[in-house]
């Protein structure tokens, strides 16, 4: 488990993309406060889905609006087809933990592991 | 589904029908659907088609629009042009002289690329999977590319030949590109050619397309336009829109005017008969008149309303401001709204000189639409706030 981020480093209903991990992972903050992790990158296209419309426990993403569940990681529609990793996390004392998926990541075409 | 359809024809085996057939089984439908495609392919995404797929990021299997472990149960008749509507059987007639009846038709036929008149080899025009590959065939190092039409198919093709580094030309009639679509900020957006080595040539139409005799057959060598000026070029590939592909319904006494004729809910004029995506004309609340779209997004999004319109069911969520996009250059642009012209606009963020910017069009005090320039974050918040009342006759 690794410490990602202060809880006030997230603002509620938004995403904060954290690149230091590999690759790149978004940290959710909803408004019902609750913490979730996914991949950062789109698995369509190089899009951050920290940039992406919080509804519920679902991000769209900021380009083409496929959406992603928080808890699972799964898409719901095209353009998108293959879901991103979701990761665990833990909030401690005012700090997000989160424990990286050891599935391998679906990066969309064009992206590889470690491209800035 | 009491009293539901049993059996769902859905024409056309792209984004809208695809999406479609997606819907009704969403909805729990579980009936038959027949899925008629004239192209030989299983449903794929044509965006990429003018960008990663022409410069090979994009592969084939990347293209797919079908989910990883999706299976809809449907039939497939693919390879098959329908050639004909009889919407009170509900029976569509297939070029291979058979016929396909069901209790309802969803016509997703899409658009057809328009078209020069001419023989010539190296004239491309490009809207399937067969027409990319073809096109991505004649990309060959040194070759001088033509592009006539500056709108965005035109652009995306432009900029994809020059970061391959070819040497392109786009020639466009209209002496403001993009005008239409992005009202004032069209030349802005329009002036990425030039930044980025590719010359364009606005307001001056093409006379015709010139070619010379090779050992496989006439080949294109150039475009010659109407101020008697000439564009050299290996490779034209001609992007200036597309038209509503509904010609095989022309027996069928639906309404074609500008594309098939449906309500704001996809119906048409035939009970059980509603039309989804580029084929389409919906009705359109704000316009207070029918309005065809080719954009992927409304394709997508409709489907579910349509599948409502034809389960007597109302679960789609309402239609988002439509919206389209465009990577030209290395920039995102986002658009959503409707432009219906006399609009004023507002920066709101960054510099669109600098590619870099989110700019808002106002009628009155309400904003109607945005475009974003790199700028997702914000294009996202301001599409969501963006007015769609009727205009005043």
């Amino acid at each position: 488990m690794i410490r990602i981020c202060s809880t006030d480093d997230v603002v509620p209903g938004e995403g904060l993309r954290i690149t230091s991990t590999v690759p790149p992972i978004a940290v959710f903050r909803t408004e019902d406060d609750e913490f979730f992790a996914l991949d950062d990158t789109c698995t369509h296209q190089d899009a951050s889905l920290a940039d992406g419309w919080l509804e519920g426990c679902r991000v769209e993403c900021p380009l083409h609006a496929s959406t992603f569940d928080l808890r699972t990681g799964a898409v719901d529609e095209p353009p998108a087809r293959l879901p991103v990793r979701a990761h665990e996390v833990e909030v401690r004392d005012g700090e997000v933990f989160v424990t990286l998926s050891t599935a391998v990541p679906h990066l969309p075409p064009g992206v590889t592991l470690g491209a800035s | 589904m009491n009293g539901g359809p049993g059996t769902v024809v859905v024409v056309g085996a792209s984004l809208a029908g695809h999406a479609t057939a997606r819907a009704l089984r969403g909805a729990g439908f579980d009936g038959t659907i027949r899925m008629i495609g004239e192209e030989p392919h299983r449903p794929y995404d044509r965006p990429p088609l003018s960008k990663g797929y022409l410069s090979g990021t994009v592969t084939d299997a990347d293209l797919s629009l079908e989910g990883v472990d999706e299976d809809l149960g449907a039939d497939w008749i693919l390879g098959t042009r329908a050639t004909a509507l009889d919407p009170a059987t509900h029976t569509v007639s297939l070029a291979d002289g058979t016929h396909v009846r069901g209790d309802a038709v969803v016509v997703a036929t899409g658009s057809l690329a328009r078209r020069l008149p001419t023989d010539l080899m190296g004239v491309h025009t490009l809207r399937t999977l067969d027409d990319a590959r073809a096109l991505r065939a004649d990309l060959l190092p040194g070759a001088r590319v033509c592009v006539v039409g500056a709108g965005f198919v035109g652009a995306e093709v432009a900029s994809t030949a020059a970061a391959l580094g070819l040497d392109v030309t786009v020639v466009e009639a209209a002496p403001a590109p993009l005008a239409g679509p992005l009202g004032p900020l069209g030349p802005v957006v329009a002036s990425l050619h030039a930044r980025n080595g590719v010359t364009l040539r606005c307001g001056v139409p093409v006379e015709r397309l010139e070619g010379a005799a090779t050992g496989s057959g006439r080949r294109v060598t150039g475009v010659r336009l109407v101020d008697g000026s000439r564009v050299d070029a290996d490779v034209v590939v001609v992007g200036i829109g597309a038209t509503a592909a509904t010609d095989w319904l022309a027996g069928s006494g639906l309404d074609l005017q500008n594309g098939l004729a449906c309500d704001a809910r996809g119906a048409t004029a035939a009970p059980g008969v509603v039309g989804v995506g580029d084929c389409s004309a919906w009705f359109d609340p704000v316009r207070g008149r029918h309005h065809r779209v080719e954009h992927w997004a409304e394709s997508r999004d409709r489907a579910r309303i349509a599948v409502d319109t034809l389960l007597g069911t109302s679960t789609a969520p309402p239609a988002p401001a439509p919206s389209f996009w465009s990577d030209q250059y290395g920039v995102r642009l986002q658009f959503a709204g409707r432009l219906l012209g006399h609009e004023t606009v507002t920066v709101e963020a960054g510099d669109p000189e600098s590619a870099d910017a989110l700019v808002v069009y106002w009628r009155g005090d309400d904003a109607v639409a945005v475009l974003g320039m790199g700028q997702p974050r914000l294009f996202n918040r301001w599409k969501r706030s963006l007015s769609a009342l009727p205009v005043a006759a």
